[in-house]
This record gives structure tokens, sequence and C-alpha cells, in this order.
């Protein structure tokens, strides 16, 4: 759990994070969403000390953070930047163990973990250890930062814009990979974008911000429902908010259980987005719905899609 | 690099022909005497040519490393916080000194210190600082930005981030820097001589004095592959440097 | 080597509180301090061909200089332990200019009390303390300009006043009692000779490794495959010293003369101008070629395609776009070269080529350190007066400010 109580950053006098609060539960996928300038890198980067606060206190699991040195705090926080900040001289795997090799663990654990979050990234480990960053593509040089990241297993993940940088289907890709990961490992993620599709796709929690302040924090289907104000309807848009809608909802929650269709079936984790797009795409006003493994587990129908 | 690579680089062929006038010069004793009929001696007798490399090559390694160890000392000082108030000095000391040519700094310092070699060693000490901080201070600065937000990021401490990050990164630049610095070494030492330094400029300024044209060409020749030989020691050592970084 | 490198304003202390604010301004005072209580201020010596005994600043330039002196250090101290206010940077310039100017002062007034006493051979130089008293101050000068953030137009006028100050005392004879003055009285001729042929030596070198240079630079620009070659044997010869490459033209030229009468009159032969202006313009052109590439190939390909997408000829372009793009850089690379050949033509006059060079080497045959001096300081003012010219030309240009 991360705790942000009343945190201040000021830079020649001018406060760039303000008497700012937030709470963030364990396990919570919480996305930092505002403009460039709005204080969210900054938040971010007082989490793991890379900025120091001016006032108020952060506490990670209870304790505040000023309890300990910069840099053993920060090897037990994941950190993935935009730029991805891989060391160019040195390979894949030394990337990767970076941290492993701070904490001292024993070489054959470090070959061990590098080996075993290359194929979480499904990277191929023989083809991919022994290489520079240099010689990797965007998308590619992006998951072997965030494996740095998670090398060590810290239980907090600190993203700033990971990938702001990378083509729109590489991006898709990773944030399918991203969501993934979150799920199988439970990991608390603190995730700063400017993008709202991103933040509406990614987030168990968005805290929407302007100006050094939080102007609403809210799950993004409360904040689709619900914006607190006319700067967040205007930052979520007005435009399309019946499909954004449909995206942050999933199938699982309309699934007819136990009727059956004829169609290639919709996975119970897709969004209601998805759901309409295979419908109209397969002319069809019902598909059934499977679970992780496959199994038929019931039908979604078009009008479940607006009920 | 194989067997094969090494053995039809230029690097051998210098190297070897270099050794070989450095110890058998006599045997162009036939050729100096058809081209000098009337000059004697041919070959420059009042020291051997190794003891002249030897005296030559003490002077530049002295004054090289030790410019190198001070000059990315500095550099690493004036670009850590502490030091960031001399960043601006120290750049202004080494741009407007690599102005004064290396041959009036010598001529200026090595007399008010004292004449022979010592002096000589200083002068080359100081003068090739100048290069090596100004390359070392900018190939610290130009450790990408990104790259050392995510050394910290991870928890690097500032003096693993310099050790494991920032000079492996910018050894290519500091090389170059030192590679410039003994470039210049080589050549002001071997001026060195009109200031009682021993080296293999001694048989040129001598043949040059007593009109012995064989002696300049012995130690022109000899200075020149000496410092080719160097030039192509440092070329051979970045490829290293380059190719362990995967470049 | 990255000369062109700029150099950025230094990072302005936090402007509250006490402690020392200007660590580089208080340095620098500490040093001069300490040069002038371990070292002679002075000199004196009983002939020009001995080293002198060192007298220290308040023995030799009396009571009034040695407390103007170290009253402005003190006051300089006091600044650079108070905020850093552009008021105080200014004071910082004005104390910093009129502690250098005092020092050069009390250094010519030092030789003449000196000299009075002392029989007609006895000479006075100055001394390790005056020289890092004087670097110190230049120095401090510098730092308080580079702290204010002076722009261009204030930072020459700033130089210029100093050196007129300096000038303004040489002029009134107030140094006239120096030995390097007395070694140029007795050559007066002999040094206006020299420096000009040091800088016919320098116009005669950089002007033919232009005419070569350029063309070559933009062929290898132009055919990349040409650079491979090209600047291995360029490199090749700027590796090699220059007094070996001296020595090495000797023998070609000597036979060339030797064998075409007509060449030997007109100066041609081994030794002399000839060999020198030939190795000049050798060290001379890989620095134009590699700046002329470097220049050229910085033109931004997108540039060159929308002149030519509007219609501009191959000529044109070049003309139009690519050489006032790239002049910045040529500019950089013509500075370059300068201030490399002004040095090594000083080794030319090992070979009888003239110059300043040849005061510095018959100094050093005599063991007469003035006489050196003679030489070598007008040599490394040349190089530095050049610098700063071709400096100030290319932050002229029209390009200049890009990138």
């Amino acid at each position: 759990m991360i705790e942000l109580d009343r945190v201040t950053k000021r830079y020649d006098g001018r406060s760039v994070v303000d008497d700012l609060s937030l709470t963030i539960r364990s396990g919570e996928l919480c996305v930092l969403l505002g403009s460039s300038g709005c204080g969210k890198s900054t938040t971010l980067r007082m989490i793991n000390r890379l900025v120091t606060a001016d006032a108020g206190t952060i506490r990670v699991d209870g304790k505040d953070i000023i309890a300990f040195a910069p840099e053993v705090l920060r090897r037990r926080i994941g950190y993935a930047i935009q730029s991805t900040g891989l060391f160019p001289h040195w390979t894949v795997a030394d990337n990767i163990a970076t941290v492993p090799r701070l904490l001292d663990w024993p070489g054959p654990r470090i070959a061990a973990r590098v080996k075993e979050l290359l194929e979480l990234f499904r990277l191929d480990p023989a083809a991919y250890r022994g290489k520079y960053p240099h010689q990797l593509s965007g998308g590619e040089q992006q998951r072997v930062g965030v494996a740095r990241a998670l090398a060590a297993d810290p239980e907090l993940l600190l993203m700033d814009e990971p990938f702001a940088a990378v083509d729109p289907i590489t991006r898709d890709a990773l944030q399918s990979e991203l969501l993934r990961i979150h799920r199988a490992t439970g990991k608390t993620i603190v995730f700063v974008t400017h993008d709202i599709e991103e933040a509406l796709r990614l987030a168990t929690l968005i805290a929407v911000m302007d100006q050094g302040h939080i102007v609403q924090s809210a799950t993004p289907l409360d904040l689709l429902e619900h914006p607190a104000s006319d700067f967040v309807r205007d930052f979520v848009g007005r435009q399309g908010l019946g499909l954004k809608l449909l995206s942050v909802r999933r199938v699982a929650e309309r699934v007819r259980r136990g009727e059956s269709a004829p169609g290639e079936s919709l996975p119970q984790e897709a969004s209601l987005r998805d759901a309409l797009s295979a419908m109209t795409a397969q002319r069809t006003d019902r598909l059934p719905v499977a679970d992780p493994a496959g199994r038929p587990i019931g039908i979604i129908t078009l009008a479940d899609l607006v009920r | 690099m194989s067997g094969r690579a090494w053995f039809a680089t230029p690097l051998l062929w210098v190297g070897l022909l270099f050794a070989a006038l450095l110890l058998r010069m006599d045997l162009l004793r036939p050729v100096f005497r058809w081209a000098f009929p009337e000059t004697t001696p041919l070959i420059y007798d009042r020291a051997s040519f190794l003891e002249l490399f030897v005296a030559h090559l003490t002077l530049v390694a002295v004054a090289g490393f030790g410019a190198a160890a001070v000059g990315v000392a500095l550099a690493i000082f004036v670009t850590r916080p502490a030091g960031g108030q001399f960043r601006t000095m120290v750049g202004t000391l080494a741009a407007v000194g690599q102005t004064f040519p290396p041959v009036a700094v010598l001529a200026v310092a090595v007399p008010a210190i004292g004449f022979g070699a010592r002096p000589t060693v200083i002068a080359l000490f100081v003068y090739g600082l100048l290069p090596i901080i100004e390359n070392a201070v900018a190939g610290l600065e130009g450790v990408p930005h990104d790259v050392r937000e995510a050394a910290d990021g991870v928890g690097l401490s500032s003096r693993q981030r310099l050790f494991a990050v920032e000079l492996p990164l910018a050894a290519p630049v500091i090389l170059a820097g030192i590679r410039v610095s003994v470039t210049i070494a080589i050549g002001t030492a071997t001026i060195g001589s009109t200031v009682g330094a021993l080296t293999l400029g001694t048989p040129i300024f001598d043949g040059l004095v007593a009109n012995k044209l064989p002696f300049v060409i012995e130690g022109a020749v000899l200075v020149a592959l000496f410092a080719i030989l160097t030039d192509m020691l440092f070329a051979r050592l970045d490829h290293w440097l380059r190719r362990r970084r995967g470049l | 080597m990255s000369r062109q490198a700029r150099v950025p304003a230094p990072p302005l202390a936090t402007p509250r509180g006490i402690g020392i604010h200007d660590q580089v301004l208080f340095a620098l005072v500490l040093a001069a301090a300490v040069a002038t209580l371990i070292s002679g201020f002075v000199a004196l010596a009983p002939n020009r061909l001995v080293s002198g005994v060192p007298a220290s600043l308040w023995i030799s330039a009396g009571a009034a200089f040695t407390a103007a002196i170290i009253v402005t250090a003190l006051l300089l101290l006091a600044v650079s332990m108070s905020p850093q206010h552009p008021a105080a940077l200014a004071a910082a310039a004005l104390l910093a200019g009129a502690w250098l100017l005092l020092t050069v002062a009390a250094l010519g007034y030092a030789a003449r009390t000196l000299i009075v006493d002392a029989p007609p051979a006895a000479r006075v130089s100055a001394g390790p303390a005056f020289w890092v008293v004087a670097v110190c101050a230049a120095l401090a000068f510098v730092n308080a300009l580079q702290r204010l953030r002076a722009g261009l137009v204030l930072m020459t006028a700033a130089v210029a006043a100093l050196c007129g100050g300096i000038i303004l005392f040489a002029i009134t004879g107030a140094f006239d009692a120096l030995s390097i003055v007395r070694e140029y009285a007795a050559r007066r001729m002999l040094f206006g000779a020299a420096l000009v042929r040091h800088v016919a030596l320098v116009a005669g070198s950089v002007g033919p490794a232009l005419l070569v240079g350029f063309p070559l630079g933009i062929a290898a620009a132009r055919k990349p495959r040409l650079q491979g070659p090209l600047f291995a044997v360029l490199n090749l010869l700027q590796t090699v010293p220059s007094i070996a490459l001296f020595g090495l033209l000797i023998v070609p030229l000597s036979a060339l003369a030797a064998a075409l009468p007509r060449l030997a009159a007109i100066g041609v032969g081994g030794i002399g101008p000839a060999p020198a202006i030939i190795a000049l313009v050798l060290y001379a052109l890989l620095p134009i070629v590699r700046n002329t590439v470097t220049g050229l190939a910085g033109v931004a390909p997108a540039v060159i395609d929308a002149a030519r997408g509007m219609g501009l000829t191959r000529a044109q372009i070049f003309r139009r776009v690519e050489l006032p793009l790239s002049l910045p850089i040529l500019v950089a690379g013509l500075r370059i070269v300068t201030v490399q050949t002004i040095g090594l033509a000083v080794v030319a006059a090992l070979i009888g080529a003239g110059g300043l060079g040849t005061f510095v080497f018959e100094g050093l045959g005599q063991y007469a350190l003035d006489l050196v001096l003679l030489g070598a300081l007008p040599a490394i003012g040349l190089a530095l007066a050049a610098d700063f010219v071709l400096h100030m030309l290319s932050a002229l240009l029209p390009g200049a400010r890009r990138g």
C-alpha cells in the first residue's frame, strides 16, 4: 500500500505538486493521468525519491520512505521509463540482472531469474540474452526495460509513460502483456500517462491530475459515468463516451450463462467494446463466451451491451 | 581476432620496421653512403637509438599516465554536484590552454623549472591534461540523461553509477582525449631535445646543428614511426573498447 | 578534439545564507595568496644569462602596491562569500580587472626600483608569484563575466578594456626596466621582421591549405567512399611530429633545388621557408577537410530535398543552402587550423624558416629565458588573438544560432 499524505514539491517557488494526498491499495494498477506539466511524473518520482518532497510524507507499506537510504528504497521498487534507460554497454541479460546483482543474489539464481523474465515477456532467452540494446526494436527494448524493473521481484512497480514512444500496434501488445503480468503477479503498479485510452484500458484506479492537484480519483467506470468536474469531463472526452464506457466493462459482467450460440467465441475477459466489434464484424447479434481455458460458459447479445 | 588477421595488420609491419631500424640502423649504412658520400659518420653514434627511444618513451609514458589519471579525476570532480561550480572555469582553461602552442609552453616552462628530463615531463604532463580533461568532461556529460536516470531509478549509488555506467560509456571519448594528448606529447618531447631531454629528436637537432643530414633522416624516420605506431595501438584499443560494447 | 564545444554558464549558488558562494573565485584568491607567500614576485640577476635571485612582492614593489593588491584580494574574497547578485558579480569583475592591472603595474614599478641600484648588466624578470597572480586575476575576471552571463559585446568590450590598459602601461614605458623589454629593445628591427615572417608563414600555409582542402572536403562529402583512404592519409600526416616531417622534407627538397637551379634561385631548398610551408600545409589539411565534410554532412537532408523540390539547381543548392548552413563549422575549422599553424610555425625556425621561433631557440641555446619569452609570448598572443577573432566571426555568422 502506498500513501501520499499532503505532499508538496516546489521548483523556483512554484508548486509543481501541491498538497497532494492519494492512497493506492496493494494490487492496484493506479494510473496518474493528466496533460504534460500537471505534476504526474514528479509525483511518481517522489515515491522512489528521485525527487525529494518539500513537504508531506510518503509511506510504502506503512513505513515512511525517508527512513530508507534512497538506493535501498529504489532497489525494492521497480522503475521503468519511456526512453527505457537501458545501459547501452550491457547485454540484455546484464541489464535485467542489474538489481539482483546489486542485492548480491547468487549467480545461478540471477541466471534463472533472467530466463524466467525473458520468457514472461515472450522473448526467447537463447536469442535475446546476449544482445545489446541497440540491436533490439523499440518494443523489445521496452519489454526489457520493464523486465529489468521487475527483476528483483519488487512489490511495487513505477512506470513513467513507458509505452509512449512505441508505435500503436506494439503499444497495444505491450498493454496486453502488462495486464497479463499484473493479473499474474498481483503487483502494485503506479503508471503515468497522458493517454486516456491507455488509462481506461489498464487502470483499476485512475487519478486525474491538473496543476499539481488530483481532481478526481476513481475507477475507470466511475470516472466515465460520474466525472467530478467539467475539467474531468473535457479531459475524458465527450465524444465517443459510449464506446469508452463499453471499453471499461467486461463481457463476464453481462454473460447469459448456460445458453449457447454459433460463431467464434469471445473470451470472458474481453471488453464489451470488443464484443460489439466482433458482432459487427460477424454480422450477428449474439456470440458465445468462453472462460480462460476455452470452455463455453454462455452467450452475450447485442441488447446486453446497452443494458 | 584470428591469427591470420593479426598477421595481416599494418600494426605488425610498422612495428617490425620500427624495431628493425631501432636495433640495426647500421644495416642502412650503404644506402646513406651512396646518398651522402661526403658525410661521416653516417649513423648517429653519440647514443644508441634504443637508449634514445627508451628515454623518449619514458618521458611520454610518465607524462601520459599522469595526465590521464589526474585529467580524468578532475573531469569526474567537476561533473559531480560538489565540483559543479568549477565546471565552467575548467572548461575555459582547457579550451584556452590548448590554443597555446605546445612548443611555446615547453620553451617557457622548462627553463623556468630547470633544464633536463624532469621539467620536460612536467611541461608535457600539464599540457597533456588539457585535451584529456576536455574529452573526459564531454564524455561524462554525454551519458544520456535517461540512462543516468535509470541508474538512479534502479538504485545504483552515485559511486556505482560512476564506475558501472558513466565511466564505461564515456570510455571511448576519454580514450580519444588520451590519444590526442599522447600524440602531442610524442611530438613535443621530440622538441624537448632542445631543452636538455634525451629523445629520438636528439639526432635531428644534432644533425641540423652539425649539418649532417643522415642524422636528421634517422631521427625523423624513427620519430615518425614511433608516433604512427603509438597511434595505431590507440586505434586498436579503441576498436577493442567498442567491440566489447557490441558496437 | 572538440574545441568548438561551447562552455555553459556556471550554475549560480543558492542566493541565501553565509558561506563560500563563489568557490572558484575563493580558490583563485587563495592560490594567488599562496604563490605570493612562497615564491618571488620578480627575480634580479646580475646579467641576462644567469637565473636571478627572487624578491617578494613587498620587498620589490613597495608598501603602496603591496597594500593595494592585498586590499583588492581581500575585497574579492569578501565578494566570493557574499550572495551572487548581479551587483556583486559586477563588483567582482571590476575588482578582478583592477587586481590584474595593479599586479602588472607593480611588476613594472618593481623592475624600475630594483634596477636603479643594480649594475648596468643586471636584469629584472617576472617571478612565479607574478605569473600566478596575473593568471588568477585574469581567470577571476573571466569567471565574473561568465557568471554575469555576459553577452558577446560585453565580453569583447571588457577584454578590450583590460588589454588596452596594459598596452597603455607599455606605451608609457612602465615596463622598460624589465628584462624582456630590454631584449626587445636590443632587437627591435629583428623582432618586427620575425613577427611579419611568422604571420607570412601562417598565411602562406593556411591559404594554400584552404585552396586544396576545401575542394577535397567537398569531394569527400559527395563521395563517401573517398573518406576512408583520404582520412587515413591525413590522420597519418597529422600524427607525425612536426620536427620529423620538417626533417624528412629536407632531403627531397634539397635534391630538387640541386637538380633545378631555377627553383633554388627563388628560395626553394632543403632548409628555409619551403619545407616549412609544405609541412604546415600538410598539417592544415586534416582539420579543413574534416570540418568541410562534417559541415556539409550536417545539413539536414530534408532541407536539401525541399530546395530540390523548389527547383534549385545543384550549384544553387550548394551556394544558397549547403554553404551558408555549414559555414559556422567551416569557420571553426579555419580557427583550429590557424591556431595550430601559429604554433607549428614556431618549430619551423629550427629548419631556418625564421619567424618568432628564432628567438625561442636562440634563447634556449643561450639559456636566456627572456629571449625565449620574447619569441614565445608573442606566439601565444598571436594564437589567442586568432582564436578570439575567429570565435567572434563564427558567433556573428547568420547560421551561428543553429544547434
